[in-house]
C-alpha cells in the first residue's frame, strides 16, 4: 500500500530520475523500430514480391526469428560487440547504441514477417489491375506498401512494443548503467532486486500505460482509416 | 526517337492457351481492328475473360501469337482493359484515377486536372475525394472505366462491365462505353447480355468451349446466326461443348 503510494508520487510529480530513464528508454526503442523498419519493410516487400530458390526457406526463418528470445539478442550482438568481438574496435557495448542495434535486431524479422504477409496479400489483390497498368517492379513496391500503409503501421507499433517491453538484451548490452543505459525494464528487475518497490512500481505503471496508449493508437489509426481510406 | 506506337490492330493467330492439360483457348484466329464495337459472347466459362485477359497481355499463348500493332512486345501501350471484378486501389475515386494516369506517362502537372476531367467524364466529379472502396458497385465501375480511359487507349478491353449492375447503373455504364466509341476508341468487350450486345455491337463473335465459332456482323449475327450452336444460344438454350 505505501509503496503504491510512493508509486503513484514519483509518477505524478514528474520525478526526474523516473522520467529520466523513460525517455532514455522510449528514446531507445523509438530509435530501434526507425531502424528496423528500414530494413523490415522494404526486405518484407522485396521476400513478397520476389521469387528466388530458397525463398521458402527465408520465409520460415523470418517467422521463426520472430520468437527470438531477447536474452539471445543480447547474447550475440554481446559478443559481437565486445572488445575480443569483430565489432569490438568501435566501443559499443555498455552504450545506448549498442541497445539500439540489439532491439532492431530483435524486431526487425518482426517487421520483415509481418510486412511480407501483408504486402503479399495485397499483391495477390492488386496485381491484375497492376500488371494492366505495367507498373514497374519498383512501383509496386512502392505502391503496395503506400496502400499497405495502415496494417504496416500497426506492425510497426507491435515492434516498438516488444522493444519497449523486453528486458534481457538490453540487460546484456546496455549493462543497466545508471544515468547513462538503464531503461524502464531494466531499472524495474534492479529496483525490485534491491527492494525498491515504489521506483519499480511507479515505471511498471508507466510502461504499461506506454504499450496501452500504443494499442490504443492503432487502434484509433485502423478506425480512422477505414472512414477515410476504405 | 521512337517510332509512334499503335496497339492496333490487335491479331491472335492459332492462340491456344492451356491451364496444364485443360484447354481454355483453341486455335483464335481474330483480328481486332478500328471501327464499331467487337462483342465476344457465349456462355458461361467459354474462355471469354481468359480471351481478354491474352488480348491484354497478361497470359502468354500456349502455341499461336497475339500482336499488337505488329508488335509481339506484350508490354500495354495504347490499350487497358475493366476486368469483371475491378480492384479499387485504397485511396480515394481521383487517387485511383490520378495513379492510373501517372503511370500511364501524364506529367505531375497535369495529374490533377485530367482526373478532374476523366472524374466528369464518367460522372464521379462530386465523389472525388470520397475512398474508392466506399462507392456502390456503379461508382466503382464508373471509376474503373475512367482509370482505364486515363491510360489514352485506342483499344479497351471490357470484361462483362454490367454484370453485376441494376438498370440504371448499365445505362449509365453503357452510355460511357457509347460515347469511348464514339470518340474512336476500339471496344473489345464480352457481355452475356443479349440485349446490350445488341444495343452496343459492331460485330459479334461467339466462343464455345474455348473455340470460336461464329464471327459476323451484328446485324448478321442476330438476323442469319450459321451454326446450331449460335442458334440454340440465341434462342437461350444451354449451349455447352460440342
Ligand atoms: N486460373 C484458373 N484456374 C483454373 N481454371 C481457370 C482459371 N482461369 C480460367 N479457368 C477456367 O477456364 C474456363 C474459361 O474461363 P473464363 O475465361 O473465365 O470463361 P468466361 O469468362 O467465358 O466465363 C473456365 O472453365 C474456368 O473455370
Ligand atoms: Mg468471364
Amino acid at each position: 500500500m505505501q509503496e503504491g503510494l510512493g508509486a503513484w508520487q514519483l509518477v505524478v510529480s514528474g520525478d526526474p530520475g523516473l522520467y529520466g530513464i523513460v525517455g532514455l528508454s522510449l528514446a531507445i526503442s523509438l530509435s530501434a523500430v526507425a531502424l528496423a523498419a528500414l530494413v523490415g519493410l522494404p526486405l518484407g516487400g522485396l521476400l513478397a514480391l520476389t521469387r528466388f530458390p530458397g525463398r521458402g526457406a527465408v520465409i520460415v526463418l523470418a517467422n521463426a526469428l520472430m520468437g527470438l528470445p531477447p536474452v539471445v539478442v543480447g547474447l550475440v550482438v554481446y559478443l559481437l560487440l565486445s572488445r575480443s568481438g569483430p565489432l569490438g574496435s568501435f566501443g559499443l557495448l555498455f552504450t545506448p547504441t549498442a541497445m539500439v542495434i540489439a532491439q532492431a535486431i530483435l524486431i526487425t524479422p518482426i517487421i520483415a514477417a509481418l510486412t511480407r504477409q501483408t504486402v503479399e496479400d495485397l499483391w495477390l489483390e492488386y496485381r491484375d489491375e497492376m500488371n494492366a497498368m505495367g507498373v514497374s517492379p519498383l512501383g509496386r513496391l512502392a505502391t503496395l506498401l503506400y496502400d499497405a500503409r495502415v496494417s504496416l503501421i500497426t506492425t510497426l507499433l507491435a515492434g516498438f512494443g516488444r522493444a519497449a517491453a523486453e528486458v534481457g538484451a538490453v540487460m546484456i548490452v546496455g549493462g543497466n548503467i545508471d544515468g547513462f543505459t538503464r531503461t524502464m525494464t531494466t531499472a524495474i528487475a534492479l529496483e525490485t532486486s534491491k527492494g525498491d518497490l515504489p521506483l519499480a512500481m511507479g515505471l511498471g505503471f508507466v510502461l504499461v500505460s506506454i504499450v496501452l496508449a500504443v494499442n490504443a493508437s492503432a487502434w484509433g489509426l485502423r478506425l480512422f482509416a477505414q472512414k477515410r481510406i476504405g | 526517337m521512337r517510332a509512334p506506337v499503335s496497339d492496333l490492330p490487335l491479331v491472335f493467330s492459332k492462340a491456344c492457351v492451356n491451364l496444364g492439360a485443360t484447354p481454355l483457348l483453341r486455335d483464335i484466329d481474330l483480328v481486332i481492328a478500328p471501327g464499331a464495337p467487337s462483342l465476344v459472347i457465349g456462355p458461361n466459362g467459354a474462355g471469354k475473360s481468359t480471351l481478354l485477359r491474352l488480348a491484354m497481355g497478361l497470359l502468354a499463348p500456349t502455341s499461336g501469337t497475339v500482336t499488337w500493332g505488329g508488335s509481339r512486345d506484350p508490354a500495354p501501350r495504347r490499350r487497358a482493359i475493366l476486368f469483371q471484378r475491378p480492384v479499387m486501389l485504397r485511396r480515394s475515386a481521383q487517387g485511383n484515377v490520378a495513379y492510373a494516369l501517372l503511370q500511364a506517362g501524364c506529367a505531375r502537372a497535369d495529374v490533377v486536372g485530367r482526373a478532374h476531367h476523366l472524374l466528369e467524364r464518367v460522372g464521379l466529379a462530386a465523389l472525388a475525394h470520397r475512398p474508392a472502396r466506399h462507392l456502390s458497385g456503379g461508382e466503382q465501375q464508373r471509376l474503373a472505366l475512367a482509370r482505364a480511359l486515363a491510360r489514352d487507349p485506342e483499344i479497351l478491353l471490357l470484361d462483362e462491365p454490367t454484370a453485376n449492375l441494376d438498370p440504371a447503373a448499365t445505362r449509365a455504364v453503357e452510355a460511357i462505353i457509347g460515347e469511348a466509341a464514339a470518340s474512336g476508341i476500339k471496344i473489345l468487350m464480352t457481355s452475356h447480355d443479349l440485349g446490350q450486345v445488341r444495343r452496343l455491337a459492331g460485330e459479334v463473335h461467339f466462343l464455345v468451349a474455348g473455340r470460336l465459332r461464329e464471327s459476323a456482323s451484328a446485324a448478321a449475327f442476330f438476323d442469319h446466326p450459321q451454326s446450331p450452336l449460335a442458334q440454340a444460344f440465341l434462342r437461350g438454350d444451354i449451349v455447352a461443348e460440342a
